[in-house]
């Protein structure tokens, strides 16, 4: 079953430029509505508004810098956004709100998941919009660069509770939060490619380490001394010993540094990303899992097993970057509107098939426990899914509007 | 995909020119001739392949000699079919034992490439209660083009303990040894390295497998089969007379290959030169094997432009995106209209060729190879890369300058060998007599 995602269209917000930078056109239908962002809570005057256009007046009453998100329905394609609203300052975000389901959410310290997410609901009517190609096309790409810094802010975080606890030896939780820490990385992976060195230090496997001469860092240096029975069994002929605390720190010092440094980028003012980064990176994500170094074959998490979590993540992510254009590819013609069909039904089967071995709240099977037909089942929809995916930068990129 | 060492210098024997005048049967009639020494054969047999169309119809008649200064297989115009064997010696195996094994090997080759049975009895001429010496399933093929070249691995001269089984460590050349792990190597242990290596090449397939059964059952007792490797379409051309032919992801390869008939090169770059401190492989190369898995159902969804972009040529033409044909030499630093380097600075072609590797060259004699499918219903595929050259760094050279190449994100290397090759044997003689010579 298919979900809208970007039906609001975010327009701009006083003093803090977001999304597309077009103008809202005012009319009768205008509404405002007061928000509070504290340092637990993120509380909106009402949890309804009719479609048209909308502003959000975000008061920040807490003690730390502040965000403010209005997310879509499936709760990671960022429909708009304002930042940097200082401690007792007030800015506004102004959108052109669609019917549908919505989440807000404010972000004090502008790291982490958030407070305070509560489901927003828009009625009414659809509104027509700006046909201008331009300005969806900047929207699209602001709302996508949005989703990034998103997923590393919500990373750091995570990243720091994790490697605290292996530092600390408490492998119980070091081990549990491991799958559910990489989620945001996973979702944004070819992002994080693009800035040479990091993705190396922070996810590469220790075959792709040693074959280029690296010193093998990152998330699957601590994976391996994690569950280091199955890495003695993996790598039989090598002498695998535990990590001490000063080496466990050394290791999640790194990690927590290489992190801050990918979220320090992203958050940087010359970040930016192209529609076909976008749609490319979405198919790249796809490649990650089925890679023979990848989820499908199991290699990705080879100790830890838990390759169910990223599998799912990478199609997470490129189901936001395809939700961030869908729009777009739907107003090429038939062809587009076939191809979205097509996405959409696809998206789901792909996630409804996975969700047969769990989720993230209750934890995915474990991957060595997952039968070769099943594998091949899972191989043969992200085909089904790829295939079609492939297609999207042709559609959005080279065919012309209706 | 290719490992183009673009090379667009003159070329000493024109084939096509050659031919001209030349009937069929001639042409034939010179190759079946027995064109002596090597490199004079495989210059007959490119006219042939001229003459015939670009070798899209081989004569089943086609015959390379065997005995000769190089091993045939090497300058030898590329045929269709590959089957390549690699053996370890068994454990009982010994000096003694490994002399006569090459010693039978060098008979049967003889036999095999002039299209006879492996025996002068055969497949039906021996006695009716003994099995046949020939297998019999090349009967009535004809030589087909067939050339067998043998190779030793480093683990001939010291074994995995370090072991000098056969008196021959001394021998092994200093910079004999197993190649380094290189940037996304995934390799499988099982289908890398070997003690022996015997490349058999032919136009029919039949005959080039017919050879490495045989060979493997004379092998029985002292060497057995380590893995093997079919190979179909040629993804390179050794000789002028041949087409480009196109790889597994669709692109032409070996655009800018060694070509056997551009002498200065062939001597510069893929022979072991005279003055090279061990005698017995003087005139003889080293072969580099690669098994080069193809990522195809991820390459496949790749647009246009960016498969031409992660190569550095046009897929049609197979031109370089500077511009010009097929045959123009890739410029490097032209700029395109939109501002951009025409050949993005991390493209196949760029990384691979000579300019970015000190002048670095080899003689690439691939082939495409389909090993069925994986347990996920991924076809497995990809390219078998075989590469001769004067030393091995010259791989080593280029392939660590590919760890930069966008291409990585669509192959894994999951097969790697390296083989000295000696040179050729004269007749009565056998194929490596000068390694074992007292």
């Amino acid at each position: 079953m298919h979900k809208k995602f970007p039906a609001l269209l975010a327009v701009a917000a006083a003093g803090g430029l977001l999304l597309s930078g077009c103008v809202p056109n005012p009319t009768a239908t205008s509404q405002s509505l007061a928000v509070s962002s504290t340092e637990t809570d993120c509380v909106v005057e009402a949890n309804t508004a009719t479609s048209g256009t909308l502003t959000f007046t975000v008061k920040n009453d807490g003690h730390r810098i502040s965000e403010f998100y209005i997310l879509a329905e499936n709760g990671l394609s960022i429909v708009g956004e304002v930042e940097n609203i200082a401690p007792g300052g007030t800015r506004d975000l102004t959108v052109v709100a669609q019917p549908g389901s919505y989440f807000t959410v404010c972000k004090p310290g502008m790291i982490g998941a958030g407070v305070g997410q509560a489901a927003f609901t828009v009625t009414g009517e659809t509104v027509a919009v700006s046909a201008d190609e331009q300005e969806a096309v900047n929207a699209a790409v602001a709302s996508y660069v949005g989703y990034v810094k998103t997923q590393t802010s919500e990373l750091l975080p995570a990243v720091e509770e994790f490697a605290a606890a292996y530092v600390a030896g408490d492998d119980g939780k070091a081990r549990a939060l491991f799958p559910i820490v990489r989620i945001n990385y996973e979702r944004i992976e070819p992002t994080a490619e693009q800035f040479g060195d990091l993705d190396p230090a922070i996810d590469y496997r220790k075959p792709g380490a040693e074959a280029e001469g690296l010193e093998f860092t990152g998330f699957h240096r601590i994976e391996m001394d994690l569950w280091i029975d199955e890495a003695r069994l993996n790598y039989p002929d090598e002498q695998i010993d535990a990590l001490d605390t000063a080496a466990r720190t050394v290791l999640a010092d790194k990690l927590v540094a290489d992190v801050t440094e990918l979220n320090d980028l992203v958050h940087d003012a010359s970040f930016v990303l192209t529609l076909s980064d976008i749609t490319n990176g979405a198919i790249g994500l796809l490649d990650e899992v089925a890679a023979p170094d990848g989820k499908l074959p199991g290699e990705e998490n080879e100790f830890a097993h838990t390759d169910l979590y990223d599998f799912y993540a990478n199609v997470e992510g490129a189901e936001v970057a395809y939700s961030t254009v869908r729009d777009i590819a739907a107003s090429r013609g038939e062809a587009g509107a076939a191809l979205v069909a097509e996405l959409d039904t696809q998206f789901a089967a792909m996630k409804s098939l996975l969700e047969t071995y769990g989720d993230y709240a209750s934890g995915f099977v474990f991957y060595d426990t997952v039968g070769q037909d099943e594998r091949n089942e899972l191989g043969a929809q992200l085909n089904a899914l790829s295939e079609p995916l492939s297609q999207l930068t042709h559609t959005v990129l080279g065919v012309a509007s209706d | 995909m290719s490992h183009p060492t673009d090379d667009t210098d003159g070329v000493t024997l024109p084939a096509a020119e050659l031919s001209s005048g030349l009937s069929r049967r001639e042409v034939l009639g010179l190759v079946g001739a027995g064109a002596a020494g090597a490199v004079v054969g495989a210059g007959a047999a490119a006219m042939a392949g001229a003459a015939l169309g670009g070798g899209a119809a081989q004569s089943p008649d086609l015959s390379y000699p065997f005995y000769g200064a190089h091993q045939a297989g090497i300058l030898t115009p590329v045929q269709d079919q590959l089957h390549f064997a690699s053996f370890d010696l068994t454990r009982t195996a010994n000096r003694g034992a490994v002399i006569e094994l090459l010693r039978e090997w060098t008979d049967a080759a003889a036999r095999l490439t002039r299209g006879r049975d492996v025996t002068q009895a055969g497949a039906v001429g021996g006695p009716p209660l003994a099995p046949p010496d020939d297998t019999g399933d090349a009967l009535d093929l004809g030589p087909s083009g067939l050339t067998i070249t043998f190779g030793f691995g480093p683990t001939l001269f010291h074994d995995a303990q370090g072991t000098d089984r056969l008196g021959i460590g001394g021998r092994r050349p200093a910079e004999f040894e197993e190649l380094p792990l290189f940037a996304f190597d995934l390799i499988d242990r099982a289908s890398s390295g070997g003690d022996l290596c015997i490349q058999a090449c032919a136009n029919d397939p039949q005959v080039a497998v017919h050879a490495i059964r045989n060979l493997s059952r004379i092998a029985f007792g002292t060497a057995r089969i380590r893995w093997t490797q079919l190979g179909f379409g040629r993804t390179s051309s050794t000789t002028t007379g041949q087409l480009t032919p196109r790889n597994l992801f669709g692109f032409k390869d070996g655009t800018a290959n060694i070509m056997s008939e551009n002498r200065d090169a062939v001597l510069e770059h893929v022979w072991v030169p005279e003055t090279h401190p061990q005698a017995w492989l003087r005139g003889g190369s080293y072969l580099v094997g690669r098994k080069i898995q193809m990522l195809i159902e991820s390459w496949d969804r790749v647009s246009l432009h960016e498969q031409e972009h992660i190569i550095g040529r046009s897929k049609g033409e197979g031109a370089p995106l500077s511009g010009g044909r097929e045959a123009t030499t890739p410029d490097f630093e032209r700029v395109s209209a939109d501002g951009e380097v025409a050949i993005p600075v991390d493209a196949h072609v760029r990384l691979a060729h000579p300019v970015s590797n000190a002048g670095a060259r080899m003689l690439r004699r691939g082939y495409n190879y389909v090993n069925g499918n994986n347990d996920l219903g991924q076809l497995d595929a990809g390219l078998f890369f075989l590469a001769y050259q004067a030393e091995p760094e010259t791989f080593i050279t280029v392939q660590r300058s590919l760890a930069r190449d966008t291409l990585n994100e669509y192959i894994r290397h999951v097969g790697s060998s390296i083989w000295a090759v000696p040179p050729g044997a004269r007749e009565g003689e056998f194929v490596g007599q000068a390694l074992f010579s007292e």
